[in-house]
């Protein structure tokens, strides 16, 4: 059976990391780095007869997510253990929430190309994170650092909505620029801040009855979620159409031979004997709490976008570009405060630093410049410091040396637009006298003779002369001979 | 005089006056410790060479008036599950031999604020599984009454230590009746407060939903005094309870007259051994003559404590207790070739028996499929004690029981029998299920000489209630001033 005819099921269950300043259940910092194991304590590193401490913070983050995705907040929650072995893991059991999570029945919607779709989401629940392995440089082993046990996690389980890797990538994409907006998580991908466990299984089309599905591990980007998705069906298609049968197994993904391994199948499924932490007393959240945290919810992309098409006049296109990252649109709006160009905002936005971040396949929160780099950049264009070409030139730079404005980029480089009238008189006479020729032309008519003419100083000053100035320099001494 | 048979309430009296240094009552404890120590064996780790040095210290701010604190200069003796930084903390498990806690507990650093000087690690079940001390990896405790004897357990060196002199008084932790049923064995009180009022950090967990630390004493004064001292809520333990701070020592009142007791009859029945039964009806007898109303009353679903004891008990402590998997700290096996061998054999090698026994029922009990009828079943026999609990306490200020079944036993006789060990608990449990505070008091001593216990059960937070009741009768039958151990069979 072709591919075609398969219905491809898919949900997700994305693991984010809170930005909170402390961990869950200590007061050690989340921060990303730092020496092996400098940012523990006795609580984090396990040591027998420590106790955890719940950072509210924590469930007032995870509330934040679960409103802003439109979920159920239970009034009611509890904190339980799962329990396995591995050496990441210094209790040996994660906290985590079970039978009682936080958030439940939410969705959040993504713009399909038949329309608005709707992804329900099963729940939100709060967990630690363990720590990490890493391979001891001498060969004995692995060493564990614990910087990142116990920093705070949000997983946030789809319902199997999903119907293809485009999809998945649009829910990724909605959910993290939700989780940026109300500020709860800095999504960084590449340091692991947002990740997801994908699910998929396929069925004949018109079936109603679900396949059996398989569960995806350690995709890091959105490209490698959408290389393994697809991957991963194709394998499954490939399984069934030579009369095979799918098994329930755990895969990880292996993005440099773009494939998919084994990690272990239902046979090994491990059994948490989960329970409810004796540690920690229940979760209890009045409705004032709730109402507070809705009440002071900061502006979602959905509205941010409306009033941009409305007060700026973009395009919904537009604002859906600058809106899905809460970095880049951060970054238009104050840019477009500081200089008072909105439209040259948008547009150096929209194209070259677009340009510029596909080519790096980078996220926009990695633009290394400050938004009042960019309003820099914009004014200097308007008082005619540098011409748009050179302005291309400098954007460039910013992407290299972020630390130096503009301002310093052009004068270090010599960019410096040359509007001086005098100079640019040497500059116009002297092309003048080299080129008699197009001189006859203009004057016979043909007004492209013009153009060469400044493309010529143009030329000649690399670039700095200013355009306008040289155009009616010319005109005004070919006249006069 | 000898120092050594003081309460904490006379030494600190004597210390005020001048007429004891902080350096002589701790030279007559270090003297008493090598004297008797080699025939009771209550100490893991003894500190008793710091402990002059400590001393001199201490005298010397309390010579220049630098130290406020009440207990400054008294020698304490500390459970070896009580993290004690920069001393050893076995928990008597070879799995925990040589390991040094980073950090203190909350309890130790009252302890340490108060100007304590801590004589020494003391000797218990490994990991507080069990009734008699004999679990502990490194030695046998003895009972001062008898040498034959077990102290009880799991607190079994704390116990001993306070009945032989070595300390003039002790923590020690309590699960299931660890607190209590040694003091009954040794002739000594011991108090598991309220779950919640005592803070847990620091000390290593068992069963969380049910451990306590609670004091060991000579008496019910010393008891109230330490009480003070450990006593108060803990931002490192939410478990822990915002309570207003309590001079549990006012509520001595040496009076019980009105006092509505309550004697469940579930605690007198089959198993109860007949000595243990008439000395408990003759210091009811006692309660009556000072004026107490005493009725009995019904706790049925107290049959069942037992075996909700430990299925919860074992279920935390399966995962209490997977910490120990040789990665981080404390004993890791010579003998591997992959992770799971580290796993695998450091639990194999590094616990003893009895613990592993209970990793595997907490372990079975929490499996999926076995979780319904066990681990959620039991919960609600704990709801359902608590209710049956709270029910008695509407009529009733108090609840008097056994401590245990029996007096101390022979050393050797039960440690090859989980069921027998187990049931050493059974009247003790039914109280850290339901969260409440007791207490236990000597109340006589059997044909053999050996001392009987009473439990005093309370209502939540209302340790003042049972310390009042405990020290009435003991200013009434001074069971002190009659029996002293004797270290038989030395």
């Amino acid at each position: 059976m072709p591919r075609e005819d398969y219905e491809v099921i898919i949900g997700l269950e994305v693991h984010s990391e809170l930005s909170t300043k402390t961990k869950i259940f200590c007061s050690c910092p989340t921060e990303f780095g730092g020496a092996p194991n400098t940012h523990t304590c006795p609580v984090c590193m396990a040591m027998p007869g420590t106790l955890p401490v719940l950072n509210e913070k924590v469930v007032e983050y995870a509330v934040k997510a679960g409103l802003a995705t439109n979920c159920e907040i239970s009034r009611n929650s509890k904190n339980d253990r799962k329990n396995y072995f591995y050496p990441d893991l210094p209790k040996s059991y994660q906290i985590s929430q079970f039978d009682k999570p936080l958030c439940e029945h939410g969705y959040v919607e993504i713009e399909t190309e038949n329309g608005p779709k709707k992804i329900r989401l099963t729940r939100i629940h709060i967990e630690e994170d363990a720590g990490k392995l890493n391979h001891d440089p001498y060969g004995r082993g692995s060493l564990v650092d614990l910087n990142r046990a116990g920093v705070p996690l949000i997983e946030i389980v789809s319902e199997p909505d999903l119907r293809s890797s485009s999809e998945v990538e649009m829910y990724m994409k909605k959910l993290k620029s939700i989780l940026e907006y109300i500020e709860v998580s800095d999504c960084k991908m590449q340091e692991g801040s947002l990740r997801a466990d994908v699910n998929v299984s396929i069925r004949p089309k018109g079936s109603s009855k679900l396949g059996t599905r398989t569960e995806m591990k350690n995709m890091n980007s959105f490209r490698s979620i959408v290389r393994a998705i697809e991957y991963e069906v194709d394998r499954q298609v490939e399984v069934i159409d030579n009369g095979g049968t799918i098994t329930q197994e755990t895969l990880r993904w292996d993005d440099v031979s773009g494939r998919t391994f084994s990690m272990r199948d239902k046979e090994d499924a491990q059994d948490y004997r989960y329970f409810p932490d004796p540690d920690l007393v229940a979760i209890k959240l009045s409705d004032e709490y709730i109402e507070n945290i809705r009440k002071n919810l900061p502006e979602l992309p959905e509205s941010r976008k409306e009033r941009y098409i409305a007060e700026y006049s973009l395009t919904e296109k537009e604002a859906n570009i600058l809106t899905a990252s809460k970095y880049l649109s951060d970054m238009f709006e104050k840019a477009s405060k500081i200089c008072g160009n909105t439209k040259a905002v948008a547009n150096w936005l929209l194209s070259d630093v677009s340009r510029i971040l596909n080519e790096k396949e980078w996220e926009p929160d990695r633009i290394p410049f400050a938004a009042e780099s960019l309003a820099e950049l914009i004014t200097l264009i308007e008082k005619g410091t540098i011409s748009s070409a050179i302005a291309k030139k400098v954007l460039e730079e910013m992407f290299e040396t972020p630390e130096k404005m503009p301002s310093k980029i052009i004068e270090e480089k010599g960019w410096v637009q040359i509007s001086d009238e005098g100079a640019i008189k040497e500059v116009v006479l002297k092309i003048l006298a080299a080129n008699m020729q197009s001189v006859t032309d203009y004057k016979a008519g043909k007004d492209k003779a013009l153009g060469f003419l400044v493309g010529q100083a143009m030329k000649e000053t690399k670039g700095k002369a200013n355009p306008q100035m040289l155009n009616k320099m010319f005109v005004e001494e070919i006249n006069k001979m | 005089m000898n120092i050594t048979d003081l309460t904490v309430y006379e030494l600190k009296e004597k210390l005020d006056k001048k007429e004891l240094t902080v350096k002589q009552i701790t030279q007559a404890y270090i003297d008493r410790i090598i004297e008797k120590e080699p025939d009771v064996n209550a100490f893991v780790t003894p500190l008793t060479d710091t402990a002059l040095e400590q001393a001199d210290k201490i005298q010397e701010k309390i010579d220049n008036g630098e130290i406020s604190a009440t207990y400054s200069g008294i020698p304490i003796g500390i459970k070896d599950n009580i993290c004690t930084k920069g001393v050893k903390t076995t928990c008597s498990s070879k799995m925990l031999e040589n390991f040094v806690a980073p950090y203190n507990a909350t309890v130790t650093e009252k302890i340490n604020a108060e100007g304590m000087i801590d004589l020494g690690k003391l000797n218990m079940d490994e990991f507080a599984m069990g009734a008699s001390t004999e679990y502990s990896a490194f030695k046998k405790t003895r009972n001062p009454w008898n040498l034959n004897k077990v102290p009880g357990g799991s607190s079994g060196g704390s116990a001993a230590a306070v009945a032989a002199g070595l300390v003039p008084w002790a923590l020690g932790s309590d699960t299931g009746g660890s607190i209590r049923q040694p003091a009954s064995f040794c002739g000594v009180v011991g108090l598991k407060p309220t779950y919640g009022l005592v803070s847990r950090y620091g000390l290593v967990a068992f069963a969380s939903s049910l451990d306590q630390i609670g004091p060991i004493t000579k008496d019910v004064r010393d008891s109230a005094m330490l009480l003070n001292v450990i006593a108060g809520h803990d931002e490192k333990d939410t478990t822990s309870i915002q309570t207003e701070k309590k001079d549990y020592t006012k509520a001595l009142k040496n009076d019980v007259k009105g006092l509505k007791i309550g004697v469940p009859k579930e605690y007198f029945g089959e198993g109860i051994n007949s000595e243990v039964k008439a000395a408990l009806e003759k210091a009811i007898d006692e309660y009556k003559a000072m004026g107490a109303t005493v009725e009995e009353c019904s706790i049925p679903i107290a049959d069942y404590a037992l075996a909700t004891y430990y299925i919860i008990a074992c279920a935390e402590a399966s995962s209490n207790l997977g910490r120990f998997d040789g990665i981080r700290y404390g004993y890791r096996t010579p003998n591997y070739e992959s992770l799971k061998d580290i796993f695998v054999n450091s639990r194999t090698e590094g616990f003893g028996a009895e613990v592993k026994r209970r990793i595997i029922l907490g372990t079975y009990v929490l499996s999926s499929g076995y979780y319904d009828a066990y681990y959620k079943k039991a919960q609600q026999v704990r709801t359902l004690v608590k209710k049956e609990f709270d029910k008695a306490f509407e009529k009733y200020d108090v609840l008097i029981t056994p401590t245990s079944p029996t007096v101390a036993f022979d050393i050797g006789v039960r440690s090859n029998n989980p069921l027998e060990m187990y049931l050493a608990d059974i009247c003790t449990v039914s109280v850290n299920i339901a969260g409440l505070p007791g207490i236990s008091i000597p109340c006589g001593v059997d044909s053999q000489g050996m001392p009987i216990g009473m439990q005093i059960i309370g209502k939540h937070f209302d340790e003042e209630t049972i310390l009042n009741a405990a020290y009435t009768y003991e200013q009434r039958v001074k069971f002190r001033d009659k029996y002293q151990p004797e270290f038989k069979n030395k």
